[in-house]
């Protein structure tokens, strides 16, 4: 024994002895040392991944149960079980059969659906949420980028995971779901009625759709998504996460708890409490009761329908568009009623995705590693941008609903879809420029604030009859809050032309990427330097700086401490 | 790992600017204070309440047993009986003690970690996520050594055959799984249904036959072609009759402005697919008094007085018209098939 470890004592507890043994054949130490007491920053945002990781696993444990007992089979049979008594004696296939027979006949059966189906709503809130963390503190910024491609894919998987699944019970709702996507398969130009073909195995419904999205959704998605989120937290350990702006922080170091034992025990009770709340909704609240819809019947459908939360901006898009703009061409038929609404417009809000991160690092012609994050105030249009794209998929969410409102709140339905329709292109135009303006103003607060201090309320009267306000100064914490950052300005180009007067090759292209720049980086409100807080203490330059504030300040020495962080 | 230190330079956190704009001013900038002080929590100074902590939290796990022996109380107990209710009591009852068993452990292990365990803040260092120059330039001699012992550059006859096996390899697949996935392929079955001439119009779902004496004006039915009962409970009927719903209305033959196929109402009864033109949700609100047909799913409306024509909504086209008569008993019967393909519209729809 000694022979083989020569450096380390001979281990005497269990623990020891197993640890000895299992590092002899792996050299788990190596790993085990980085990990053990890594560094992680604490913010309760950054929990909102958690939500979306831990939902993630509450899927898979309940799915498993699920599939104990679901049978993917399209054939026909009649309903033989005493309950639910409306479903007795029925046509309905085999899928739907065994959904009703895991609800009622299986003890735990329906708690383990309704878990599974809250599971899947949350999961895909989780990462929705998680997402505009991440952009609105620019946590995509370098070396980042391509977490962010992952993590985007993760919510594409997410939206076709749930898709499937939803599908799955062959019941009323789902099938006309199943329709809709066949009618936007088929307007697909040239390969769309053989797509049609190739998903169902024939024309819609035929027998094969039920077992083929069985597997892509309890294998081939799993696996992808299982695989992604590995690769997603591989390189958040690489990386190191991300930290917020404050004392001490700097895109050097790393500010936080240790992984064992602060880190890991909140994040195993953050699993706890994530799976308890979704226990407390799969027992609560019911969900998807598949028997009031009834087995899928080409025939009937429901009013008031509408698909899981993360599909309804697509459902929206579809009921926004006029129906005008299905043309002939040449005697093939383009339906842009269809396509536009559930495959260009999408696409679009996808590419968005996909693609910011990358024009964000090109307009600020930043190469450097960040790992400090941006305060969204200090962002302006990266700010306004997201906020402008929420904007638009709300507004595509509620057009999703417009039969609800209008039911509701008892209004024309053409007039709320005209409504919709005017708000998709005006909405986020506006929710863009009042978002940059709000983040404008915060900035030049916090401007005012380091340059000032805070209002005291304290009024004092000089001998000479003069009021004034004491404002007392922020303390250096606070200072430094707010004026760690900087302030992109607009990409600056060379010449069109070289000395000799000869024309530039690619000046063409700079020169939009420099416009692009401009509308991010045009307004901007500029940090306070130690400078100009010398000039705003001394009276006399204090107001040919801030010629607006009319008053000197008296700063008193009061250091009582006020955090805002 | 070190202990808390504050950065050294007054702007220790900024690598130095690489891009030709913005260069800082690295005199005129704020010094970064570094880390707040620790200060300690009232479970580090105060043993009572360090104590009184320790108590609360095992009490949240022994919560979280209790829990756990309840859910199995419920399991064995609250047995449901397979009403619906007795179903819904059955997964409260399981739902709600699983949730305190897993509530106890989640928040007893937030508390532990957020009031007993230190709270000492800890800086890291980072690194550049770069590998070294000299780790990429050692990577890079590899694989030019890796190349040269392959002989790649020498032999480019091989560079191609390898390519040529390995792009085509994946037909050995991708052909049978493309000519089968997609059952005969023969996308022209969108263009027929199994109506046609004499075939019979019959309630749906219960297969009886329609009258037309029997339809009272601004009467409404669900319509399927009349096919042997044991058909109906075959799968491919399913698929037949997701193309073959109709809808039909019997309108005061004055208030019927036109139709959209000509001569195919049958004394102001007119007999529409119900297979919306938009991507193809059943067509299934009639609103009486307007003689508007809505399709739930999106709100294409369809005017049935005048050709079935799109007065709203994302459809394009009027819902195809199915042409009907009267037989000799007096049933309403289909003289032909629909002179178009029903439902969403598909590049080769029109040839």
């Amino acid at each position: 024994m000694s022979t083989t470890t020569p450096t380390a004592a001979e281990p005497t507890t269990p623990v020891g002895k197993a640890a000895d043994y299992l590092d002899q054949r792996t050299k788990v130490g190596v790993l085990t040392k980085q990990l053990v007491r890594k560094v992680f920053p604490d913010h309760w945002s950054f929990m909102l991944g958690e939500i979306a990781l831990f939902s993630f696993v509450v899927l898979l444990i309940s799915g498993v149960f699920l599939t104990m007992f679901f049978e993917p089979s399209m054939a026909l049979v009649h309903y033989e079980n005493e309950h639910p008594a409306s479903m007795q004696g029925q046509l309905m296939s085999v899928a739907f059969a065994s959904t009703l027979d895991m609800s009622f006949e299986v003890r735990g059966g329906l708690l383990m659906r309704q878990i599974h189906h809250w599971s899947a709503l949350v999961f895909m809130a989780g990462i929705v949420v998680h997402m505009m963390r991440v952009f609105f503190t620019g946590a995509f910024r370098k070396p980042r980028e391509l977490n962010w491609l992952v993590g985007t894919m993760l919510m594409i998987l997410g939206l076709l995971a749930g898709f499937s699944g939803y599908s799955l019970p062959d019941d009323v709702l789902s099938g006309n779901g199943l329709r809709i996507a066949d009618g936007v398969i088929k307007s697909i130009p040239i390969i769309g009625s053989y797509t049609s073909y190739f998903v169902f195995g024939g024309e819609f419904p035929g027998e094969h759709i039920i077992p083929r999205l069985f597997t892509v959704h309890i294998l081939l998605i799993p696996a992808l998504l299982l695989a992604l989120i590995g690769v997603h937290l591989f390189l958040m350990v690489l990386n190191k996460h991300t930290q917020y702006p404050g004392s001490g922080r700097t895109d050097k170091n790393v500010v936080g708890y240790p992984a064992v034992p602060v880190f890991a025990t909140k994040m195993a009770g953050n699993f706890f409490i994530i799976f308890g709340v979704l226990a407390l909704m799969g027992g609560t609240m019911a969900i998807n009761n598949v028997w009031n819809y009834g087995p899928y019947d080409p025939s009937p459908v429901g009013a008031g329908a509408q698909p899981d939360w993360y599909m309804l901006f697509l459902e929206g898009s579809l009921r926004l568009m006029p129906g005008q703009t299905e043309i002939v061409i040449a005697g093939y038929t383009l339906s842009l009623n269809v396509l536009v609404p559930a495959v260009i417009i999408p696409g679009l809000l996808f590419t968005f995705l996909f693609v910011y991160p990358f024009i964000e690092a090109k307009v600020t012609g930043d190469k450097r590693e960040h790992h400090v994050l941006d305060r969204p105030r200090n962002v302006p249009t990266r700010t306004g941008l997201g906020v402008a794209f929420l904007t638009a998929f709300i507004i595509l969410a509620l057009a999703g609903s417009n039969d609800l409102i209008a039911t509701h709140f008892d209004m024309s339905i053409n007039a709320i879809t005209w409504a919709f329709r005017i708000l998709f292109f005006v909405g986020p135009w506006f929710a863009f420029w009042i978002t940059k303006r709000i983040c404008l103003g915060l900035q030049r607060k916090d401007r005012e604030l380091v340059l000032h201090g805070h209002e005291t309320g304290r009024i004092v009267r000089f001998a000479n009859g003069e009021y004034i306000e004491v404002h007392r100064p922020l303390d250096e914490h606070e200072r430094w809050l707010r004026v760690n950052y900087e302030a992109h300005a607009p990409l600056e180009i060379e010449p069109a032309t070289d000395a000799r007067g000869v024309r530039r090759r690619g000046y063409k292209a700079d020169r939009r990427w420099q416009r692009l720049s401009r509308f991010f980086f045009e307004d901007r409100v500029e940090p306070v330097t130690p400078s100009e807080l010398e000039a705003a203490h001394s009276h006399g330059e204090h107001d040919e700086l801030e010629p607006s504030h009319g008053s000197p300040e008296l700063v008193s020495g009061s250091r009582s401490v006020e955090q805002e962080h | 790992m070190s202990a808390n230190q504050n950065p050294q330079g007054p702007s220790g956190d900024l690598t130095p600017h690489d891009s030709e704009h913005g260069a800082l001013v690295q005199a005129d900038r704020f010094p970064d204070p570094g880390v707040h002080e620790h200060k300690p929590r009232l479970t580090d100074t105060d043993p009572r309440s360090a104590k009184r902590n320790e108590r609360l939290i095992a009490l949240l796990f022994v919560i979280s047993a209790l829990g756990t022996i309840a859910s199995l109380w419920a399991y064995f107990a609250v047995r449901p009986d397979g009403t619906t209710e007795g179903v819904r009591l059955s997964t409260i009852a399981l739902g709600v003690t699983m949730a305190i068993s897993l509530f106890g452990i989640g928040i007893a292990a937030v508390q532990w970690a957020k009031t007993l365990m230190s709270n000492r803040e800890y800086t890291e260092e980072r690194h550049s996520s770069a590998s070294s120059a000299e780790v990429r330039e050692a990577v890079a001699v590899q694989f030019k050594e890796g190349a040269e012992d392959a002989g790649i550059a020498r032999r480019p006859v091989l560079l191609g055959s390898v390519g040529l096996a390995l792009a085509l390899f994946p037909l050995t697949i991708a052909v049978p799984l493309v000519s089968s996935v997609g059952g005969d392929w023969n996308v022209s079955k969108f263009r027929h249904t199994i109506w046609g001439k004499g075939v019979r119009l019959a309630y749906d779902p219960s297969g009886r036959l329609i009258r037309a004496a029997d339809l009272t004006i601004g009467s409404v039915a669900h319509v399927i072609p009349d096919v042997p009962a044991e058909e109906r409970e075959s799968h491919h009927w399913i698929t037949e009759k997701a193309k073959a719903v109709v809808l039909l209305v019997r309108l005061d033959p004055r208030d019927l402005k036109r139709d959209h196929r000509e001569g195919a109402s049958h004394d102001g009864i007119v007999a529409y697919s119900k297979i919306c033109t938009h991507v193809g949700c059943p067509v299934a609100l009639y609103e009486q008094q307007t003689h508007h047909l809505l399709c739930p799913c999106h709100q294409s409306t369809f005017d049935i007085a005048d050709g079935a024509k799109v007065v709203f909504g994302p459809a394009k086209r009027p819902l195809p018209q199915l042409p009907i008569t009267v037989d000799d008993e007096g049933y309403l019967v289909a003289e032909d098939d629909f002179n178009e393909p029903i439902g969403p519209s598909y590049w080769e729809r029109l040839k």
